[in-house]
């Protein structure tokens, strides 16, 4: 394992603790509990809104903290979610009176933490309601796994989320745009080649040189099945089909199209990547009428990219064209 | 004999132990069917106990598990954090603020942790999760003091190999909660990481009655 550490049990403080530095016009760190608040919460009036994960999948969450998206995310070791005794104290200090809202990844543990938390939250008289994220398609059978992961419909679900909270929107509405954001964005990823867990020190998976993992989640924990590799277009069909059809993409439609690198593929391939994923659109009848492309949720330096689709109307489209300023989105200031 | 807070102590400490012990190998079961961090984070967690009981010793038994719950919800994170932490936490409740525990209290407190730990995770039995350790143990650690010898160490031992027994037979099983119900039928063939951590908990509590 060659990775610019210093020692495995100290990546996420000081990483966090260079984050802080980095961003400090942006960001307040507190390094004990560990999470990070937007620089002038808590912002009179508006409603908080508080993420939060395991680490490792930089930029989120941290990376949206700021103007018109999050107002505090709380980083757990890596792939692990963080504890209550974090997210409480973050819950708290984002709290001007106008409640909370977590956004919620559909893993396990982030969603028992969570929950945790928000009741703590709620025993000391803070609202709280809780949007969870399961847009990944890849898990088939819900009956029989823990559901649908979330992944990188979570980039979304907070950019509009935040945006809805930034322009005054109440407690319940917030989380309804978060809830409307969810139910309308599905992904699908692939790994081709797994990532190294500083503590653990091999690959967190097995994969052949010419094999890919299709429907992988932001950890590379598997959903479908495993291939041999293809080239761009064969693997972004594979990816896009399942998302379309599962959103019911039709002629007409308005859509976000989204290509997450999962952090060790080039912006020169998730373009390629985008490349087809647009054409395919295009070809149904739909419009792309936004876009992002780019490393927002990833798996330490895993080499793969994940496609979301979030089908757009016009508050939506509105609400993700709203100015953002966090350190990983920046637009419209 | 009665089990008091210096077995309780001698328990965690065990447990700590066995965590450093067996980080590697938990760490190595999770990779295979999940994302490798359960080793580290119940090394942490136990790691943190032993400060906390060093720091404040506690009194009784059920003021040594409530210290342990808390630690654990604010240390480990993940899915373990909080199902082990409702564990210790029901059975601190169960206890309450006696001195000494008797067979018939031993299997109340691991019958309510593993409630706890079934409310919270919401699994049953089968799905391939610590559950399938614990439900065994609570079954046998009543059955064991439904005998009435009064020896809390069988009670103990009954637990401990149960929960072995458990462990292992969720080799074959495919996961349907946790992280690993993602690899679906891919999950069968190897051991559930929460059933393994919580076999070597509980054979930890006999070695502390021993």
């Amino acid at each position: 394992m060659k990775k610019l550490i210093n020692d495995p049990r100290s990546v996420v403080d000081e990483s966090v603790e260079g984050f802080g530095l980095a961003h400090a016009d942006l960001v307040t760190v507190s390094a004990d509990p560990k999470f990070i608040t937007r620089k002038d919460a808590p912002v009179q009036g508006k409603v908080g809104l508080v993420s939060g994960g395991g680490s490792g999948h930089e930029p989120l969450h941290a990376g949206f903290v700021g103007q018109g998206m999050l107002d505090a995310a709380v980083p757990g070791a890596v792939f692990t979610s963080p504890t209550p005794d974090q997210i409480l104290p973050a819950t708290l200090a984002v709290n001007s009176g106008a409640g909370v809202v977590h956004i919620v990844k559909n893993y396990t543990g982030d969603v028992l933490n969570f929950e945790t938390a928000a009741e703590l939250a709620q025993a000391e008289g803070v609202e709280v309601r809780t949007v969870l994220v399961n847009d990944d398609v890849a898990v088939e059978d819900s009956l029989y796994t823990a559901g649908r992961r979330g992944v990188g419909g979570t980039v979304l679900v907070e950019k509009i989320a935040g945006a809805s909270a930034e322009r005054g929107d109440g407690l319940d509405a917030v989380a309804a745009i978060g809830d409307r954001v969810n139910s309308n964005v599905r992904t699908m990823g692939v790994a081709l080649s797994a990532c190294t867990v500083p503590h653990a020190g091999s690959p967190s998976f097995d994969l052949e040189d010419n094999e890919i993992e299709i429907g992988i989640g932001i950890h590379g924990e598997p959903g479908r099945h495993r291939i041999p590799m293809e080239n761009a277009d064969g693997i972004t069909d594979r990816l896009l089909e399942p998302v379309l059809g599962d959103l019911g993409i039709e002629s007409g439609d308005k859509v976000l199209l989204f290509v997450n690198g999962m952090g060790g593929t080039p912006l020169s391939e998730l373009y390629i990547v985008y490349r087809r994923a647009a054409q395919v659109i295009s070809d149904r009848g739909a419009t792309v009428e936004r876009s992002l492309v780019g490393n927002y949720i990833t798996a330490l330096e895993m080499q793969g990219c994940s496609i979301s689709v979030l089908r757009l109307d016009d508050e939506l489209t509105q609400l993700w064209d709203a100015p953002v300023h966090t350190a990983a989105l920046r637009w419209g200031v | 004999m009665m089990l008091d807070v210096n077995w309780a102590i001698r328990w965690l400490t065990l447990c700590a132990e066995a965590m450093a012990e067996n980080r590697v190998w938990l760490i190595e079961l999770d990779r295979a069917i999940g994302d490798s961090d359960h080793g580290e984070n119940m090394d942490r967690g136990f790691q943190a106990v032993l400060d906390k009981l060093a720091e404040a010793p506690p009194e009784t038994p059920g003021a040594a598990f409530k210290l342990t719950a808390m630690t654990l919800m604010s240390k480990v994170g993940g899915a373990a954090g909080p199902l082990y932490g409702t564990a210790f936490l029901r059975a601190s409740t169960f206890l309450g603020d006696a001195a000494e525990v008797d067979p018939a209290a031993l299997a109340g407190a691991l019958v309510a942790a593993r409630d706890g730990i079934v409310a919270r995770g919401k699994a049953e039995s089968g799905d391939k999760t610590m559950v399938d350790a614990w439900t065994p143990a609570a079954e046998a650690a009543q059955a064991a003091a439904a005998v009435g010898t009064g020896n809390v160490l069988e009670v103990l031992v009954a637990a401990a190999e149960a929960a072995e027994a458990g462990a292992m037979a969720t080799d074959p099983l495919v996961a349907r909660k946790g992280r690993a119900s993602y690899l679906g039928e891919r999950s069968a063939g190897h051991r559930d990481p929460g059933a393994a951590s919580s076999a070597l908990i509980l054979r930890a509590a006999v070695g502390a009655a021993a």
